[in-house]
């Protein structure tokens, strides 16, 4: 049989990012096809290549067998292709029914295209078990109506093929039960799926095949039926150059942060950090593992002190800080914060080194009496942080954006340790950054736990994690999935992070 | 009697420039152009008529060039927003000025006469309709008397609100339109071209503004004089806050705001209930009404959602 | 992000961009010239006689920079904290209030304590004027840009009411306060007559000159000498940053625009109590929009400022000589010259930008160095 869709050795880089790295793929039509990988695997370029928003450097892409050119979404929209975006393109203030209607509305009035859709949308919820109501605000439903609406959307412009980017990421368990039934019965009645996912679980209820994407590569395809969760996530990890690190036994001392049935919801009221507990001593990392997304960012935003907890309690030495919903107090406290997006809050890139070097530590007494900055004292702390950390080049007049990755890291790193934390936590320290810092920055975590600090250390990287922590937290959808020791396996980690086997958290 | 007939037709005069700026605005605004220029494309029209007019001694030719020449400025600020991706606001400002400044040194150098244009003779102005035969009737006479005294380009800045509304509601063009203004990338992913869109609308605000600019000066007045447009542009943006971007409640708060400036012409204040109110405060009464609203203590103003922003197309 | 191409060297981004863009302002402001039939060399000869030619050109020349300096500082403290304050005009308006009222009200005073206190009062009114924009900016998501544009049309709207109701003389037909003779800005040319013996062409310079100066300098100190200015610059610079050290959005929102607006104010100093004597119906005249332009030509630096507030200055100046010597020339071209200024060197910013960048980077190489 014809293939639904083939990509052909399909190459794009960003710059100096190889997003993806000749890839091959097939579809079956009538199928159900996944596509895993962790997240800036590639997925999402790769179908945003097909759905004609990026055009790929080289290779082909054919439709039922014939070699076709798509240079914009309408290209893919003429070709039967049809996208559900990951951050849904709807248009807020407008009916479901317009929304549908909008760029397929077929003449210069849109009063007959309305009474079309409408019946026609009639049609797809009982066929599909789509059922929205055609005259709702859109921005008024349900994510999980919102997205029916983007899938009735693909159906109303003849989409053969619908493409889904991490569609459950935003849905409730019963919402994506809905969508996977949705999705069989769109299968039965003969469309090809291609579900994007970094989640295991649903690739093994609801794919015919999966591939695993691992950066920017396709490293395998298989018959869903014939492969196991520990395959997937192995395939999906891969065999990471393991960075050992040296690192003597932990003496934990007593309790420096203990967070209490820690609820957190976002602005739509769901949960993002679901009554998670755990606590912190003095001379260990806790590390606490997941993919991306998982919940992890708001907990670290939380115990931070730039959210502040919808309930629950964050105790750091005995006193609640959560209620005080203030970075600055925190910090007065003795905690010190490496945030996960080094170039979005980490530092500020138009300024110099020198000043990026004291965010969050501007308002200290050291650095100028009262009102006063002491620039000479801002640029001697930063040069000697520099030097200590090894910064390249160790110039603290030089724009913060003009540094790598690495040093930039180096620099948040040693900016936060030198305030002398009790607490230190730290998200993503190493993320696109290269081999040397990433060493030096573990050495120096370690270090400061070795002087009896405590360290809670947040990380997508499962390596990081092993070699780093004392103890390992899962968390999947916002709750700890379990705890496991620094010898856990990586398979025994990966299948908590995929959401399989909770054990009494 | 007669005096609130006169203040009521004086209304509707007074009313019409701000229509049409502030639907210019509308579909500006809705398409995600902040336009800050009314101001200044209306005064550059208003300036091109009663020159052109007073050239060519053509009422008609004057609206036609006025149009040319704030579709002009209407394309400068189009190309400023939607292919540099400039600051909207900077680049409206910077408008505002080149227009004032412009009209004056041009108006000067072809005149002589330190920026005004000469006085235009009738066949060079739009003039009112008169039915004098109707204005003696009882009853319906008073009613003609307001609104049967208007020149056409009135009639037109009153039949453009219901067909805006309408375009924006019923047409393929209206329904893309306010789609690119609350989310742009929903409609590139249709398939749609954002920039194409966009320009429409600026070119849409242009026309529109071109022709306030000639009512202000070839049919209010009879020439142009430096700074006439004296901040319509500004009270047409405060009406579309006030009307939340919408066509019909625009031509409310036009008329509102409108009867105030009539009011302030008529007398040099009102008095309620024996308390004198100085004419600064009814002039000031649109701003101040605009400013509580965008406050939020009375209802609430949402502009759309993309407004302002310059569209880049990479996430 | 993805800005492999683009990346230039700094000396182009802050030096050579604001020139060419500042070039191609003057070069669309000589075709204006060259189409009412002059020629702009001569045009532009005449304006740099005109106020460089002669002490009083000088004089007036610094008179108004002197203005523009304020209103340019204004916007520029605004632009750090990421704001546009359109709204200097009306600042600078209501400001002459609080310098006339104190001036005025409190003239018993001896002039050493009358002349500080109705400054305070000038800035104090700025600020306040600014402060309300910041305030439903902060607390209640009101654009800032909206509402200090409303604020111009009712600051001259009230500010008329209170000339016409409250500070004109009864039986004065012109609308304007009596004269105010405790607090007193020496002129210019009354200190070199008084200590020097000198006599100087009359024109409007004064002490707010060094007034002006001094505002310049305490604007870089506080951006860059204080943590204040520190919060200002990174909430400006990267909200999310920001709020990641704990530098509160709103509270540096509402600082801000007070102190740009009591910047604004210090205008009506200049204008009321150096040169007026007197409040007088709309005596700001467009400095404050000219400020926009000063920001964005001055980089929002201090020091770009007062370049740019001189050679604003000059154009005020040597526009007025022009419009004498060629009455053709009106002297509205300064204003045309302004908006060409703010739309190439603000709308039109990166115009430029691709063509230098294939410039330094011909084979479009990537240009990470």
């Amino acid at each position: 049989m014809t293939p639904a869709i083939e990509l052909i050795g399909i190459d794009k880089r960003f710059g100096s990012v190889h997003a993806n790295k000749d890839v091959t793929l097939a579809i079956a039509p009538g199928s159900i096809h996944g596509i895993i990988g962790e997240n800036g695997a590639g997925k999402s370029t790769l179908m945003s290549i097909l759905f004609g928003f990026y055009q790929a450097d080289s290779g082909e892409i054919r439709v039922k067998g014939k070699p076709v050119k798509i240079r914009s979404s309408s290209d893919a929209i003429a070709l039967g292709i049809g996208m559900v975006h990951q951050h849904f393109m709807l248009v807020e203030p407008f009916t479901a029914l317009e929304n549908v209607v909008l760029g397929a509305e077929g003449g210069r009035l849109i009063g007959p295209a309305l009474t079309k859709a409408r019946a026609e949308l009639v049609r797809l919820a009982k066929d599909y078990e789509l059922e929205v109501d055609p005259d709702a605000i859109v921005g008024e439903l349900p994510v999980g109506l919102q997205q029916r609406v983007e899938i009735l959307k693909a159906l109303f412009r003849g989409a053969e093929t619908l493409i889904l980017d991490e569609p459950t990421g935003v849905l409730t368990p019963d919402e994506a039960d809905h969508l996977f039934r949705i999705l069989r019965i769109l299968k039965d009645q003969g469309k090809t799926v291609i579900l994007i996912t970094h989640k295991l679980r649903e690739i093994m209820a609801i794919t015919d095949r999966v591939s695993v994407m691992r950066r920017g590569e396709l490293v395998a395809t298989r018959e869903t039926k014939a492969t196991t969760v520990e395959e997937l996530a192995e395939l999906m990890v891969g065999r990471h150059v393991l960075l050992r690190v040296e690192k003597g036994p932990s003496n934990p001392g007593e309790t420096v942060l203990e967070v209490k049935n820690l609820t957190w919801k976002d602005r739509k009221g769901i949960a993002r950090v679901d009554n998670v507990s755990f606590s912190v001593r003095k001379g260990e990392i806790l590390g606490i593992a997941g993919v991306s997304g998982n919940g992890q960012s708001e907990l670290l935003d939380v115990i931070a002190g730039i959210a502040r907890p919808t309930s629950g309690q964050v105790i750091f030495e005995g006193k609640d800080i959560g209620i005080l919903g203030d970075p600055r107090h925190v910090r007065a406290e003795g905690l010190a914060h490496v945030p996960e997006d080094r170039q979005h809050r980490g530092l500020i890139g138009s300024f110099d080194a020198a000043e990026s070097a004291i965010l969050g530590w501007h308002h200290l007494e050291s650095l100028g009496k009262g009102f006063r900055l002491d620039r000479d004292k801002v640029v001697a702390r930063a040069r000697a942080e520099m030097e200590e950390f090894d910064v390249r080049p160790p110039d603290p007049l030089l724009k913060s954006a003009k540094f790598s990755g690495g040093n930039q890291q180096k620099l948040i790193i040693a900016r936060e340790i030198k305030s002398n934390p009790d607490l230190l936590i730290v998200g993503q320290p190493t993320r696109g950054v290269d081999i040397g810092a990433i060493e030096y920055i573990h050495k120096r975590i370690i270090q400061l736990r070795d002087e009896g600090k405590a360290v809670l250390l947040v990380s997508v990287e499962l390596d990081e994690i092993r070699s780093l922590s004392d103890r390992i937290l899962v968390m999947f959808a916002g709750r700890v999935m379990g705890e496991r020791g620094p010898r856990a396996t990586e398979r025994e980690l990966g299948l908590l992070m995929a959401g399989v086997g909770q054990d009494a958290a | 009697m007669n005096l609130y007939i006169e203040l009521l037709a004086s209304t509707i005069r007074m009313s019409v420039p701000l229509i049409l700026a502030c639907i210019a605005g509308l579909w500006s605004e809705r398409a995600g152009i902040v336009d800050i220029g009314l101001e200044g494309k209306m005064l550059i029209a208003a300036f091109v008529a009663a020159s052109a007019s007073a050239v060519f001694g053509s009422a008609w030719i004057g609206l036609f060039c006025a149009i040319l020449a704030s579709l002009a400025f209407a394309l400068v600020h189009g190309y400023a927003s939607i292919n540099q991706r400039g600051n909207q606001v900077v680049s409206g400002v910077a408008i505002n000025m080149l227009a004032a400044g412009l009209a004056v040194v041009l108006g000067n150098e072809w005149f002589r006469e330190g920026g005004r244009t000469p006085a235009l003779p009738p066949e060079g102005r739009f003039l009112p309709f008169e039915f004098p035969m109707l204005y003696d009737i009882p009853v319906v006479g008073p009613f003609a008397k307001i609104f049967l005294t208007h020149s056409i380009l009135a009639y037109f800045a009153f039949a453009i609100v219901p067909i805006s509304a309408w375009a924006l509601a019923r047409t393929r063009f209206g329904l893309r339109l306010r789609a690119v203004g609350e989310n742009p990338q929903a409609v590139d992913t249709a398939g749609i071209s954002v920039a194409a869109l966009r320009y429409r609308a600026v070119i849409i605000a242009g026309v529109l503004c071109g022709v306030a600019g000639a009512f202000i000066s070839t049919s209010l007045s009879s020439s142009f004089v430096r700074d006439m447009t004296a901040g319509s542009g500004f009270m047409a943006l405060a009406a579309l806050i006030f009307a939340n971007w919408r066509a019909f409640p625009a031509l409310g708060a036009c008329l509102l705001f409108g009867f105030l400036q009539a009011v302030g012409n008529f007398t040099q204040g009102a008095s309620i209930g024996g308390f004198q109110i100085p004419v600064q405060f009814i002039n000031m009464l649109p701003y101040v009404l605009t400013v509580v609203l965008l406050a939020g203590f009375i209802g609430k103003s949402v502009p759309p959602k993309a407004s302002g922003i310059p569209y880049v197309k990479d996430r | 992000m993805m800005q492999s191409r683009g990346e230039l060297p700094h000396w182009v981004d802050v030096g050579l961009i604001p020139v060419i863009n500042l070039a191609v302002a003057l070069i669309a402001s000589g075709l204006v010239v060259l189409i009412i039939g002059e020629n702009p060399f001569e045009a532009m000869w005449i304006m740099v006689q005109g106020s460089l030619g002669s002490l009083k050109g000088w004089g007036y020349m610094l008179y108004y920079a002197t203005n523009f300096v304020f209103t340019g500082l204004a916007v520029a403290v605004a632009f750090h904290a990421g704001l546009f304050n359109i709204g200097g005009e009306g600042q600078a308006y209501m400001a002459g209030v609080g310098a006339a009222t104190v001036g005025l009200g409190l003239d018993f005073l001896p002039w050493p304590i009358l002349l500080p206190l109705a400054i305070l009062a000038a800035m104090a009114m700025g600020a306040f004027w600014a402060w309300i924009p910041g305030v439903l900016q902060a607390k209640r998501g009101s654009h800032i840009v909206i509402t200090t544009i409303m604020f111009n049309f009712i600051a001259a709207s009230l500010v008329g009411y209170l000339i016409n109701y409250w500070f004109r003389p009864v039986g004065k037909m012109a609308v304007e306060s009596r004269e105010i003779t405790g607090a007193y800005i020496l002129s210019a040319r009354e200190v070199a007559r008084e200590y020097f013996g000198v006599k100087l062409a009359s024109s409007p310079l004064n002490f707010s000159v060094f007034l002006a100066l001094i505002a310049a300098w305490a604007v870089w100190y506080l951006l860059w000498r204080t943590k204040l200015g520190y919060e200002i610059r990174a909430l400006g610079a990267n909200p999310s940053a920001a709020i990641y050290a704990g530098i509160r959005p709103d509270r540096i929102i509402i600082i801000a625009m007070a102190i740009s607006g009591a910047l604004a104010g210090l205008m009506a100093v200049n204008e009321i109590l150096g040169v007026q004597h007197r409040l007088l119906l709309g005596y700001v005249g467009g400095a404050g929009f000219v400020g926009i332009a000063v920001a964005l030509m001055g980089r929002s630096h201090p020091i770009g400022i007062l370049l740019a507030a001189m050679l604003f200055g000059l154009l005020y100046q040597g526009g007025s000589e022009l419009s004498f010597a060629k009455p053709e020339i009106n002297r509205d071209m300064v204003v045309v010259i302004q908006g060409l200024v703010i739309l190439f060197m603000g709308a039109f910013e990166y115009a430029f930008r691709p063509a230098l960048s294939a410039l330094f980077y011909p084979l479009g190489g990537e240009g990470n160095q």
